[in-house]
């Protein structure tokens, strides 16, 4: 042994995140095979989204541009909105994130007995937090911020201008989500992943409720309930919320676009960035080493076969032992592991904030067209869509990815792979179903439709359902992320995302094929002309076909997959 | 019964497991030695199903497995080196999931779960979740999964790893006596002990080839020197033993 011992210089925060680098060099989309064809949908599905948002913007910002006064103070408004938004998913993400890159991840058993500083470790796990929770956010924001420097002639600084305000708008919100989930896994005794998720899911629901009530979107949506254009130009002038970064991103932004920048906002945001994750780092200096400890501690132990496990294991005897059993194990694994039943709260406030929306527009009364009322149960569909589009990526995307480390034994087993993934198809789809069903028609009761435009929705969401819960499970298969520590990060990884915006485009084609005849048709029904049936079959029957189409399609493609699976 | 005729795996130009000819009969432990990376682990996923060989096949109890998979597959028991199982499934709820996948239940698939984690020293965890096992608990809970439906043949990779001497030794007991009802046992370990005194013939897998297959006599004839299973098995792969510890710790 050596007498004396000099204290060994600290790995540098590059060498300790060099293993994340290689990783990726290596495998940016995962170490399989067909990489080339998952790469080409991956771009041209993102090319179509990314194409997609910009148009969309660019045109509204050209409509903006044209009105006089409150043009420019619309679209500061609608920018400030996205933040708004961005900087609470971001929060989100980033408690979720932490969690496993703080506490679960695989590597820190190595890099926690190595003679790695708590700075360099806080750096080194903070970097890596941010890049796995902001990546998509940047994917999503990208379009935006080109149509905003297109549409406004930001010149060739603007880039250096976005980035130079995103990027603090990235660091802060990781800071703060890290020093979160640092706190909850010194709160919480053990490995009690179940409570620092749910009060995480808690946390959430409560946010989301708050933004809303701090945009206050529907005094927006109401100009004429303004006494005054001054009134609703002084609204649109006074900043959302002054002391969120969200604010201080969007008024950089457009301040440079207007011409005359202000350094206030950047000041802000990079003196707050600073500010965060110093005091992020020495929260982690004071709290980590014990928070880590207590985070090995082992899991739950006790469960209880609950009556309802019963009652459906009965309720599926007549379809089979396999059948069954393979039923019955979905359940339990869903209901025992908290980061997935506890999204389910998550979920509920995104139900109730939406139907509370749908009660309040303005739809009775004087201006109350019949395109405008025909028109709302189609947004009601899209939006619903999008809804089941989210808890389909939410619950049954990661199923096949769940499934990754005990695949052996269902390989091994004579279980069809067709058997497995059905049964993750049904199980995922009924639930599915009856909550869109419900929102559906509570909404369109809200909505005051008409019979026509009720049977058209159950039927056109029905089909949707089916449709999204299979591009669900093909995507899953497709992108499966086999290794992860955390069930609530499936959701957010990269074939997450390109389900997203499948869904969204699957929606998109069957709100446009069965639009256009059904306004003919209510018209002609309306004016009592002749209602042409023609328009209405094809339209129907060309959504029903896409429907189908995706239904089948991605489980076939998803069958296929999991037979070559070599696991 | 395990056939396994010019079985071969490539992944990309590297061929892992290289034209394999093997019959395993009824009635027989066979073992599977190599060094590490020598194609074992490969070979016995192939055997269970789990992954596709680039050419050749496979029987189990005289079925083709690329032919009729799932018939060949009800024939079979596969317990992996690395125990993981589902997390969230209580010890009980896991054998009972593992004699549905062969579509078996009833009170005799209960009575069999609760005599097999008995003999594992698991009955007082039966209701826990698998969460909380130690690794050797996960890795006699899988053990007991493969016995659930009586298989004919079973597959086994590193039985050894993580058990306590005690469960060690019943496991022993449990292959002996399985093969003596006739059934079949194909088994890779590092442990030459095991193999040595458990094992009615061994193959030396090397370079995705084998070496060297027979009883432990044929395998002392063949390597012309003989002793124990560690020289024979030393002097078969070439591994180079003489490379002094010192040099490598002042290397």
């Amino acid at each position: 042994m050596h007498s004396h011992t000099k204290p060994l210089p600290s790995p540098s925060l590059l060498h300790v995140l060099s293993p994340k680098f290689i990783s990726a060099g290596a495998r940016p989309l995962g170490k399989t095979e067909n990489r080339s064809g998952r790469l080409i949908l991956f771009v041209t599905v993102g090319g179509v989204f990314w194409l997609f948002v910009f148009g969309l913007l660019y045109r509204l910002l050209k409509y903006f541009r044209g009105i006089p006064e409150i043009g420019a103070l619309l679209a500061a408004k609608l920018l400030g909105l996205m933040f708004i938004s961005l900087f609470g998913i971001l929060i989100l993400s980033n408690v979720v994130t932490a969690l496993s890159s703080f506490f679960l991840a695989k590597d820190l058993d190595l890099l926690v007995a190595a003679p790695v500083d708590w700075l360099r470790l806080y750096g080194a796990k903070l970097l890596e937090t941010t890049a796995h929770s902001s990546w998509m956010v940047v994917l999503v924001a990208t379009p935006v911020l080109t149509a905003y420097g297109i549409s406004y002639q930001g010149g060739f600084l603007y880039p250096l201008i976005a980035i130079a305000a995103v990027i603090p708008f990235l660091f802060i919100p990781a800071a703060i989500g890290s020093a979160v989930t640092l706190i909850l896994v010194n709160i919480f005794p053990a490995r009690r992943t179940r409570d620092i998720l749910s009060v995480i899911a808690v946390l959430a629901a409560a946010g989301v409720v708050l933004m809303f009530r701090l945009v206050r979107p529907e005094r927006l949506a109401r100009p004429e309930g303004f006494r005054s254009l001054v009134e609703f130009i002084s609204l649109l002038r006074t900043p959302t919320s002054p002391w969120m970064p969200n604010e201080w991103v969007a008024q950089g932004i457009m301040s440079w676009l207007r011409k005359s920048p202000e350094i206030l906002p950047f000041y802000l945001l990079w003196s707050t960035a600073a500010v965060v994750i110093v005091f992020g780092a020495l929260l982690h200096r004071w709290l980590y080493t014990r928070g880590f400890s207590k985070s090995q501690e082992s899991g739950e132990r006790w469960v209880r076969q609950g009556s309802i496990g019963r009652l459906v294991a009965r309720a599926l005897t007549p379809w089979g032992v396999m059948r069954r059993e393979l039923v019955l194990k979905e359940m339990r694994l869903f209901f025992r592991d908290t980061t997935q039943w506890s999204q389910l709260i998550l979920l509920a406030v995104l139900v109730v904030v939406y139907v509370f929306n749908i009660k309040f527009l303005p739809l009775r009364g004087e201006g109350v067209t019949f395109f405008l009322a025909n028109v709302i149960p189609f947004v009601n569909l899209i939006l619903s869509g999008f809804v089941l589009a989210s808890i389909a990526a939410r619950f049954i995307f990661p199923g096949i990815s769940l499934e990754g480390r005990t695949l052996w034994l269902l390989r091994s087993s004579p279980l069809e792979m067709r058997q497995l993934l059905w049964s993750k198809f049904w199980v995922g789809t009924i639930p599915l179903l009856v909550l869109a069903l419900i929102l559906v028609f509570v909404t369109d009761v809200l909505l005051q439709v008409s019979g026509f435009m009720m049977a058209v929705s159950i039927f056109t969401i029905t089909m949707m359902t089916f449709a999204i819960a299979g591009l669900a499970l093909g995507f899953g298969a497709l992108f499966p992320k086999f290794n992860t520590e955390n069930a609530a990060q499936i959701p957010t990884s990269f074939g997450g995302l390109v389900l997203m915006m499948a869904s969204v485009t699957l929606i998109g084609i069957v709100i446009v094929l069965e639009a256009r005849p059904v306004y003919e048709y209510a018209g002609s029904v309306l004016f009592k002309t002749d209602p042409s049936t023609w328009g209405l079959v094809l339209g129907f029957g060309g959504a029903t076909l896409v429907c189908l189409a995706a239904t089948f399609v991605p489980i076939q493609i998803a069958v296929k997959r999991m037979k070559e699976l070599e696991r | 019964m395990i056939e396994l005729k010019n079985l071969t795996k490539k992944y990309g130009s590297f061929t892992a497991v290289d034209s394999i000819d093997l019959s395993v009969p009824d009635g027989e432990l066979f073992g599977f030695l190599g060094p590490n990376g020598a194609g074992k682990t490969t070979t016995l996923r192939m055997i269970a199903g789990i992954l596709q060989p680039t050419a050749g096949s496979i029987h189990l109890a005289g079925i083709d497995l690329s032919e009729n998979p799932l018939a060949a597959k009800a024939k079979l028991g596969f317990i992996p080196d690395r125990p993981f199982i589902y997390d969230k499934l209580t010890g009980a709820e896991f054998l009972r999931f593992v004699a549905g996948l062969y579509g078996q239940d009833g009170e005799k698939v209960e009575h069999r779960g609760r005599e097999l984690m008995a003999l594992f020293d698991l009955d007082a965890w039966a209701d826990e979740l698998v969460e909380s096992y130690s690794h050797g608990m996960r890795q006699k809970l899988i053990i007991s999964s493969a016995f659930m439906h009586r298989p004919d043949v079973i597959v086994v990779d590193e039985p050894m790893v993580g058990l306590d001497p005690k469960a060690a030794r019943i496991l022993k007991d449990l292959f002996r006596e399985y093969v003596r009802r006739g059934h079949t046992i194909m088994m890779s370990t590092h442990t030459l002990e095991v193999a040595e005194t458990l094992c009615d013939r061994i193959a030396i897998i090397q370079n995705g080839k084998i070496r060297a297959v027979g009883t432990i006599d044929d395998l002392r004839a063949e390597s012309t020197g003989g002793g124990g299973l560690e020289e024979i098995f030393l002097k078969l792969t070439g591994e180079r033993a003489a490379r002094v510890a010192m040099e490598v710790l002042d290397a």
